[in-house]
Parts: structure tokens; C-alpha cells; sequence
């Protein structure tokens, strides 16, 4: 019984294999945006991982020097011999083919476990190769690669570590970084006990500093990694919307087949069992296909992400997919959930199907009027919940923001589009005016799971779109004020800082001068800066007190940046720590892209704190050409990485800025694809359905050309509606976007600005993507034969 | 006795209150036999038959199929019973439009698990469907629709048909024609069978008649 009733059921797909390809496309599409988007979440998170226990060095305290960039071997040595049990560790940049590599030199007797080790046979052999000259220098293979032919030292590829990570014994490092007899740090690897003399005693000029930040690279992208998540799962939805609308109606076209099934004595547990079956093959098989789609999507997004990562937050990431059980696993499981979410309302239905009341054709989703009215109070219950949400704050809390603001919009949808077309129908002129839009509105119900889709697809892409938009734009002009002068230097050495300088034809040499902090608590970075028109005119301060610029040349306080601002809620006026000193809060300043606290004082007063610390970055403003004036300089001694020249540095900015949404860009499109998929999907069958609606008007003497006409109107003219509503849930996607989620994630607010060529452009492109999917069930139409047309009213009779 | 209905009563929820469809209907049916069941539109005759077939419970009463009450079964059970026992022609055809003719005629026989390649086949010429036996339900006429219906209740040999208006959908020759084959081979099998009808020339064609008027035998 159970094979012939599921060969009963089952045939339905041979009978109609579009619909069985939209359904698993749509399924498909959705996991595969899922399932890149965990892909490229998941290698991220293992070359976290990669990162942080390869060096097996974030948790320890340091000791780093007080003043400048290295400590000497003689402090090292003098602290081992007083008790203190320090590893020493240099660290610098080695020079690739393409760009630079961060080399880390270790001394293998005294450092925790080196990376890459532990599988060997012969530990004491491993050991000896690592120090024996030329030495080992252990790499990710991607980083090896680009390793110069010439840099001596043998190549020991390990995945253990990040690619733009290298590691050698630490006179391995010493020599390829020409360190001398210096060192960039000591690892504290037990604290000192009380015999143990204390480190100002041994070594006044070095200082202890809590682990290293660089390498709780985990938080910080953190949000950056939800933002993704939260687009997968958009996406998701909008596929589910796809899969819904089919087995929906793979459903509601067999319900003659359930009910004579049933009346032929197939129990409803059998059937049950046949289609929660059915529907448990087609999420597998549509899965599976989604999931090496979605392998596909995250090798074409990721190397963009990882230069993202690595741009913004100096986060090593491979550029290449590992297939991972975790993500496999994750896009398998939403393809089943939601299949059998979908399949649930379904099997529900079926169960309470009458078994011998006449058939009557009906939409599969939302058949009523009520239907309606109860889904947009639910929607309206969500959009209320909005502002609670955002009263709770924080991160999740604004993208529960998020979530409720896309879902209450899409539910209300429904009912918005049926009143906007009834007041339409009011102005109708003619016949056909009334039919057509009374037509529009009774297709409201069939239609609205892809018009739901459609909406969620705009809103995210105007929302997404006005965010990365009105983030370039600021981003392009806090970089002409950020970057106002034209070359920038960084020497080996003061002394040959005081050699070049004099001979390059500057109007002015603003010395870059930088520390490391305690700024409020937190590590971060705190500057000298300079007396200068150019940051009295240029600098990007959001909030200042008044004489800011007099006021800070003049020692009495300090500029801090919106991140460490916001994250301490310090104001113009306000107290700030750094170092345990307090002082004034002078300004606020934006300081986009960057992850970590910062604060800055007039250029005397940080050098009356930093007596001994040598100045070897220096801002020029010159008025020649600067690049020639680099091409010059390098010429005449200094090395490339040494001279940047202004329009360089920018380049580089915008291309990590462009890189970072570049990803956004595509999941964006992706996701409006999808929806174009469920309105092709939703109208293609529902033209069946359709049939006996049209049959009256051509009998009536409306051609099948005209009628297919009609109907391409009145998918454009729903794809229009749901793009006008969509254009201020997507404003205030935006609005979330800009003011809640980027102020809890990043630690800045950017101006919302607004771009009505680009809502323009996207309704074209909505209604192109309406009409497109439109166009083949309107040719079907319009070649529909009259006997098809003739049936309906031998059915009807 | 083949089949028997005693005091059946149904009644429907109302607008003012609940609307008495079957008042206490009794009736019997013996192997070989046809009834007809005429009455106004509105009289009970497809609720009887609802009720004759376990695809609905009655209020009252009982209904017995080979001495069996069908009254104590669950659900599955009376699943069972119509699977194997019982044959239902519909007004409408019911036929599944993804499945070819053929496959169509066969269906109740494979699902109660007493297929006859030998027996459906000649079923399918007897009624004119040789022909057609891989076309698919929507290319046929309302009259071969309704013989693919007759003949795959036929095709599982079920000791009772019941049929509600099997030929109102039909044409009257086509109906005739229809109905004609129907009662030869039910005659053949010797089935009992149920008919529900409005046409006195139609009812007039079985052994029995019973009329309905307002849920009550007249």
C-alpha cells in the first residue's frame, strides 16, 4: 500500500518537473547562501585559532620596553639570572614577493610549544634543524610561497600556522631582521615569586604590559562575523519563502489525489508518512546541492573576506576552503528544518482536509481576507517590538531590531498591497481597469510568500546599500582629512631621520610620535601630534571644547577617538586615563577601521612623557609632486617600505574598503536573485490556478495576446508596490544598520546619507527582475490553446 | 446480509442551530444487489452514502458491512475496510491526473493488495479504454473519465459499490452508455451496489429504489 500510495503522490513530480527543479533550486540557493556564508565563517574562526595557539603566547603577560621599539639581550639575560622566568621573542616584518610577512623569532628552549611541532619522530633531530644555521623558517604553505628565493633559511610548511605568519629560532629571526643583539619582547612565563627581585630593580627601563591584544583577533571580528551570519540567514529566510511557496503548492495541486487516496482507504498516517518522506529526499538532495554550491560561493567571497579581515582588524585568514564537517552539517540541518517547516502548515491542512467536498482551486497560502488581517497584526505586534529591543541595547538586542523590523514588514505586506490595490480600483476608469486591478489584488494571496521574499530582498539591499554608501562617503572624505599630507617617512633610526630630513624640499616635517598605552584600562595606542595648520583645518573631530587646538598644544588635555568615546562614554570636557594619569577630553575625533582605543596629545607634552623615545615616522607636506619626491628618496637610499606617498595610502585604504563590502555586495545580489526565483516560481504555478480566471475575458473577446500583456503588467505593477514599500523599511534598515548595530559592533556612527539614484535603480531592477520572471508563464499564456481555455468551462459545468 | 444501515442520523452545525440532515434512515443491502437512492438536492442521499462508506461518522445508529459495525473502528481501520471492501465511484471522477490511465485503473487494487494484470485489462476493453491506457486523465472526455473511475472500482472486486450521481457529470447517452457497463459488470462480480441519483429513468435501471425526502425514507 505504501508504495503504490507514495507512486500516486510521487508522480505528481514527473507530471511537472519545472516545478520540481524550482523547488530544489530555491531550497538550493537558499542553503548554498547559508552554507557559504558558515564556510567562510568557519575558516576564519579556525585560522583564529590557528593564530592564537600557534604562538601560544596571547594569554601571557609581557615585558616591553618603556621607551622604543626593542629591549636588549642584556636586560634578558639579567632577568634569568634574577629569578624571572621570561622567554624572549623579536618580531618584525619579513619582505614576500607581495607585501610582507609577519616573522616571529622564538628561542625553542625557553618559549612554550613552537608551532607546527609534536608529530615528529625524532624531537631532539626537529630541535636541531630548527636552530642549526641556516635554519627553519615554519610557515602557512600560502606564505612560504611568496617567500623570496634569495632569504636564506630552510622551508618547513606547517597549516598550523596563519597564512602571513612565519616562524624561526630567534637568531634566525635576529639575523633576518638585522636585530642585533635586541629583542621585541619577553613572554612572562610564570609569575616572579617573592624572592625574585622586582623588574624596575633589574631592568628600570623595561615596563610590564598584560597579554597582547594583537592576537584576541576572535572579539574583534566577531561582529564583523555576525553581520555575515545575519545576512546567511536573511538569505535563508528569503530561500524558505521559495520552498514554502512550492511544497505549498505541490500540496494544494494534489489535494484531489490525497482526497481520493484517502477515500480509496489510504490511512492519513500513511500518507502523512509518504510526504514527510517525500519532503525529507527533496531537502537531502537539494541540501547536498546547496551545500557544494555554497563550498563554490565561499571559495569566490573568501579571499575578498580574508583581505577584509586582514585590512581592517590584521586578522590572518587563508584565502582557501577547507571542507568542514561543521558547515556541511549546518547547511544539511537548515535544509531539512526548513523544508519540514514548510511541509508542516501543509501536513496540517491534509489532515483536516474534508473527504469528499468538491474541489475547490484555491490559493495555497494565504486564502483569506482574515488570513490577512491576522498576519499583519502579528507584523504590527513585531514592528512594536522594534523599539523595545532597541530601549534593551546591545548587539543582539539591535539585531532582534533587525529581525523584528524585516519580519513585521514582510507580514504586514500582504494586507498593505490588498488596500493599496482596493483604493486603486476605486479611481479605475474602465472595465478592464477594474478587472485588472481587482485581478492584482485576488493574486495577492498566491503571490505574497514571493512578494514577501521580494520585500525582505529590497529592504536588505536598500538598507545594506545606504550603509556601505553613506560609508564610502565619509570614508572618502576622513581619508582627505585623515591623510592630509602628502609623503610619509619611517626610518630605521633617528640618526637617519637627521640625515635625510634636511635634504628634502618640505614645507613642513610633522614627527608621528606613538606609544603604547594603558588608555582607560585597555591597551591602545597614544600620539604625539604636531602644531599644524594642516590638522587645525583638517582633522576629523566630531565633538571638541572650544580653543580645542590652543588648548591641546598647550598640554592641557588630549584628543580620543569615537571608539574609545563611545566604549567609555567620555565627552568633550570629561576625564580620560591614560598611563594612570588623568586628563582633559579636548575633542573626539572619528577614526574609522580601526578596532583599537586612542588618544592624543599635543606633541610637547608627549614627549615630556616619552623623554627617550626615538622619532622615526614623520608626515611631510610638500608641494611637488610627492611621488616623484618618493621615487627620489628611494633612490637615493631608503628602502620602498620606508616612503608612502599620500595617494598610495589612500589607494590602499579604499581598496580594503571596497574589499570589505565586497562580500555585502554579493550576498546582496544573491539574495534579490532568490526572490527573483520565488516570484518566477510562485507565478509559473500559479497559472494553472489561473486558467479559469482569464478563460471568462478571452470568451468575452480579450485576445490571450492581450490577457498575457495584462498579466505582465500586473507582475510589474506588484514588484513596484513591494519596492515603494520596501524603500522605507530599507531607510530604516539603514537607520539600525548606522545607528545601533555599527555603534554596538565597531564603536562609531556614521551619518546616514541618502541616495535616491540608487532606490531608482533598484525598482528598475526589481521590476526588470518581475517582468523577467514573469515573461515565460505571460508566453504560455498567450500560446495557451483555445480547447485548454474551452475545458475550463466544460469543468466548471 | 451484504450491507446495513439502521437508525442512521446526522445532523450539520447551522447558522440558527444544528441542521438535521438524516433523521433515522434504515436500510438494507444483499450481495447482488443494486439500490438506488433518489431524493431532492439537499435530502441526505450523499451523506447516507458518506456514512455507508466509513468516510463519515454517524450520530446514531449503525451501519453494518457483512455483519461487521463499522461504528467501533478507528480510523485506520475503516481505512482498511474501504481499501479492500469497499468501491467508491465519484460524481467527479476523482481520478489522480498525474497517473496514466492505466495506472489509474490499477490503483485501488495494488493499494488493497489484490492486483490482476489479466482482469484490469480486460476491464479497460470492456469499457472502451484500451485505447487509452497511457494517456493521462486530462486528455480524456467526462465520459471515458468516468469509465476509468468505473473501472478501477472494479478492478479490486470490492463487495460493494457505492456511487454518488456517477453519471451527472455524463451526457445522457454517455450516462446511459456509462451506467450500462457499470450494472453488467457489477452483475458479473456479483457486487452489491449503492446509487445515488436524481433521475428517475436512471433509478429505474436498478433492482431496488429508495427515496429520501427531508433525511427521512419516504
Amino acid at each position: 500500500m505504501i508504495r503504490w500510495s507514495a507512486a500516486a503522490l510521487l508522480s505528481h513530480w514527473r507530471r511537472h518537473p519545472g516545478q520540481l527543479a524550482t523547488l530544489l533550486l530555491g531550497l538550493a540557493l537558499a542553503t548554498a547562501l547559508w552554507t557559504g556564508v558558515q564556510a567562510i565563517n568557519a575558516e576564519a574562526r579556525a585560522s583564529y585559532d590557528r593564530a592564537a595557539s600557534a604562538l601560544a603566547q596571547s594569554d601571557l603577560p609581557l615585558i616591553v620596553p618603556r621607551e622604543g621599539d626593542s629591549l636588549a639581550v642584556a636586560d634578558y639575560v639579567a632577568l634569568r639570572r634574577a629569578g624571572w622566568q621570561v622567554a624572549p621573542v623579536i618580531e618584525g616584518r619579513l619582505r614576500l614577493a607581495d607585501g610582507s610577512a609577519r616573522l616571529v623569532g622564538l628561542d625553542p628552549l625557553t618559549a612554550p610549544a613552537l608551532p607546527g611541532s609534536g608529530g615528529e619522530t625524532d624531537p631532539a633531530r626537529a630541535l636541531r634543524d630548527f636552530i642549526s644555521p641556516p635554519g627553519e623558517l615554519r610557515g602557512h604553505p600560502e606564505t612560504l610561497a611568496e617567500l623570496p628565493a634569495e632569504t636564506p633559511g630552510r622551508r618547513v610548511a606547517t597549516e598550523a600556522l596563519s597564512p602571513g605568519t612565519l616562524v624561526a629560532d630567534i637568531g634566525t629571526a635576529a639575523r633576518l631582521l638585522g636585530m642585533g643583539d635586541r629583542v621585541t619582547r619577553l613572554l612572562v612565563l610564570a609569575p616572579p615569586g617573592p624572592e625574585v627581585p622586582p623588574l624596575e630593580t633589574i631592568a628600570p627601563g623595561l615596563r610590564e604590559a598584560p597579554p597582547s591584544p594583537g592576537t584576541d583577533i576572535r572579539g574583534l571580528t566577531g561582529s564583523f562575523h555576525l553581520n555575515l551570519a545575519a545576512f546567511g540567514m536573511l538569505a535563508f529566510a528569503v530561500g524558505l519563502f521559495i520552498a514554502h511557496g512550492a511544497i505549498g503548492l505541490a500540496f494544494e495541486q494534489r489535494r484531489g489525489a490525497i482526497r481520493t487516496l484517502r477515500a480509496l482507504g489510504v490511512p492519513f498516517s500513511t500518507l502523512a508518512a509518504v510526504l514527510a518522506a517525500e519532503a525529507l529526499a527533496l531537502a537531502l538532495v537539494a541540501g547536498a546541492a546547496g551545500v557544494a554550491m555554497g563550498y563554490v560561493l565561499a571559495l569566490a567571497l573568501l579571499p575578498d573576506v580574508a583581505a577584509t579581515l586582514r585590512g581592517l582588524y590584521g586578522a590572518p585568514v587563508a584565502g582557501s576552503v577547507a571542507i568542514r564537517a561543521e558547515w556541511w552539517a549546518a547547511g544539511l540541518g537548515m535544509a531539512l528544518l526548513g523544508t519540514m517547516l514548510a511541509s508542516a502548515q501543509s501536513l496540517w491542512q491534509l489532515r483536516r482536509l474534508p473527504l469528499l467536498a468538491a474541489m475547490k482551486p484555491r490559493a495555497w497560502a494565504l486564502a483569506s481576507d482574515a488570513g490577512q488581517r491576522r498576519l499583519a497584526l502579528a507584523g504590527l505586534v513585531l514592528l512594536c517590538a522594534v523599539p523595545v529591543a532597541l530601549r534593551i541595547g546591545g548587539l543582539a538586542a539591535g539585531f532582534a531590531a533587525l529581525a523584528g523590523l524585516l519580519l513585521g514588514a514582510a507580514l504586514i505586506l500582504p494586507a498593505a498591497l490588498s488596500a493599496a490595490l482596493a483604493l486603486a480600483a476605486r479611481g479605475a476608469r474602465s472595465a478592464l481597469g477594474e478587472w485588472l486591478w481587482a485581478d492584482a489584488r485576488q493574486q495577492v494571496p498566491g503571490l505574497s510568500l514571493a512578494l514577501m521574499a521580494l520585500l525582505l530582498a529590497l529592504s536588505a539591499n536598500i538598507g545594506v546599500s545606504t550603509m556601505v554608501a553613506s560609508f564610502r562617503a565619509t570614508f572618502e572624505g576622513w581619508l582627505d582629512r585623515r591623510l592630509a599630507s602628502e609623503l610619509y617617512l619611517s626610518f630605521d633610526s633617528a640618526a637617519q631621520a637627521a640625515a635625510c630630513l634636511p635634504g628634502i624640499p618640505a614645507e613642513a616635517v610633522l614627527p608621528v610620535t606613538r606609544a603604547e598605552a594603558d588608555l582607560g584600562g585597555a591597551p591602545g595606542l597614544f600620539y604625539g601630534m604636531a602644531d599644524h595648520p594642516t590638522y587645525r583645518r583638517d582633522w576629523p573631530l566630531i565633538a571638541a571644547v572650544p580653543q580645542v587646538w590652543d588648548r591641546l598644544v598647550a598640554g592641557e588635555g588630549v584628543l580620543v577617538n569615537e571608539q574609545w568615546a563611545r566604549g567609555a562614554d567620555l565627552a568633550p570636557g570629561g576625564r580620560a586615563q591614560i598611563d594612570g594619569r588623568g586628563w582633559e577630553v579636548l575633542g573626539v575625533y572619528a577614526d574609522y577601521g580601526n578596532p583599537r582605543r586612542q588618544a592624543m596629545a599635543g606633541l610637547e607634552a608627549f614627549r615630556a612623557l616619552h623623554p627617550g623615545l626615538e622619532e622615526t615616522r614623520f608626515s611631510l607636506r610638500i608641494s611637488g609632486d610627492p611621488a616623484a619626491e618618493a621615487a627620489r628618496l628611494v633612490a637615493a637610499g631608503l628602502r620602498p617600505d620606508q616612503v608612502t606617498d599620500q595617494q598610495s595610502l589612500k589607494a590602499e585604504s579604499r581598496a580594503v574598503f571596497e574589499r570589505t563590502f565586497a562580500a555585502t555586495d554579493a550576498l546582496n545580489l544573491l539574495t534579490l536573485a532568490v526572490a527573483g526565483v520565488a516570484i518566477f516560481t510562485s507565478l509559473l504555478t500559479l497559472q494553472a490556478l489561473r486558467l479559469p480566471q482569464v478563460a471568462p475575458l478571452w470568451a468575452m473577446g480579450l485576445t490571450r495576446r492581450r490577457l498575457a500583456a495584462l498579466d505582465l503588467a500586473r507582475a510589474g505593477l506588484l514588484a513596484l508596490a513591494t519596492a515603494l514599500l520596501a524603500l522605507p523599511v530599507g531607510l530604516a534598515l539603514a537607520w539600525l544598520l548606522l545607528a545601533v548595530v555599527n555603534v554596538e559592533a565597531f564603536g562609531w556612527r556614521l551619518p546616514m546619507r541618502l541616495f535616491p539614484a540608487d532606490w531608482l535603480r533598484l525598482g528598475l531592477l526589481s521590476l526588470a527582475a518581475a517582468l523577467l520572471a514573469a515573461l515565460l508563464p505571460a508566453l504560455r499564456l498567450a500560446r495557451v490553446s483555445p480547447a485548454r481555455l474551452l475545458r475550463v468551462f466544460a469543468d466548471a459545468r | 446480509m451484504l450491507l446495513e444501515a439502521v437508525d442512521i442520523a446526522k445532523s450539520f452545525p447551522g447558522e440558527a442551530g444544528p441542521v438535521t440532515v438524516l433523521g433515522g434512515v434504515s436500510l438494507s443491502l444483499g450481495q447482488g444487489e443494486t439500490l438506488a437512492l433518489t431524493g431532492e438536492s439537499g435530502s441526505g442521499k450523499s451523506t447516507l452514502l458518506t456514512i455507508l462508506a466509513g468516510l463519515d461518522r454517524p450520530d446514531r445508529g449503525e451501519v453494518r458491512l457483512g455483519g461487521m459495525a463499522l461504528g467501533p473502528l478507528k480510523e485506520a481501520e475503516l481505512a482498511a475496510v474501504r481499501r479492500g471492501r469497499i468501491g467508491l465511484v465519484f460524481q467527479q471522477f476523482n481520478l489522480v491526473p498525474s497517473l496514466s490511465v492505466a495506472q489509474n485503473i490499477a490503483l485501488q487494487a495494488r493499494l488493497a493488495g489484490r492486483h490482476d494484470p489479466d482482469w484490469t485489462a480486460a476491464l479497460a476493453e470492456r469499457l472502451g479504454l484500451g485505447a487509452h491506457l497511457g494517456a493521462y486523465p486530462e486528455t480524456l472526455s467526462g465520459g471515458q473519465q468516468q469509465r476509468v473511475a468505473v473501472a478501477r472500482t472494479l478492478a479490486a472486486r470490492p463487495e460493494v459499490i457505492l456511487a454518488d450521481e456517477p453519471t451527472g457529470n455524463l451526457d445522457e447517452a454517455t450516462g446511459d452508455a456509462v451506467l450500462g457497463e457499470m450494472l453488467a459488470l457489477v452483475a458479473e462480480t456479483g457486487a452489491g451496489l449503492v446509487m445515488v441519483t436524481h433521475s428517475d429513468r436512471l433509478a429505474a435501471r436498478l433492482s431496488r429504489r429508495l427515496h429520501l425526502a427531508r433525511g427521512r425514507l419516504a
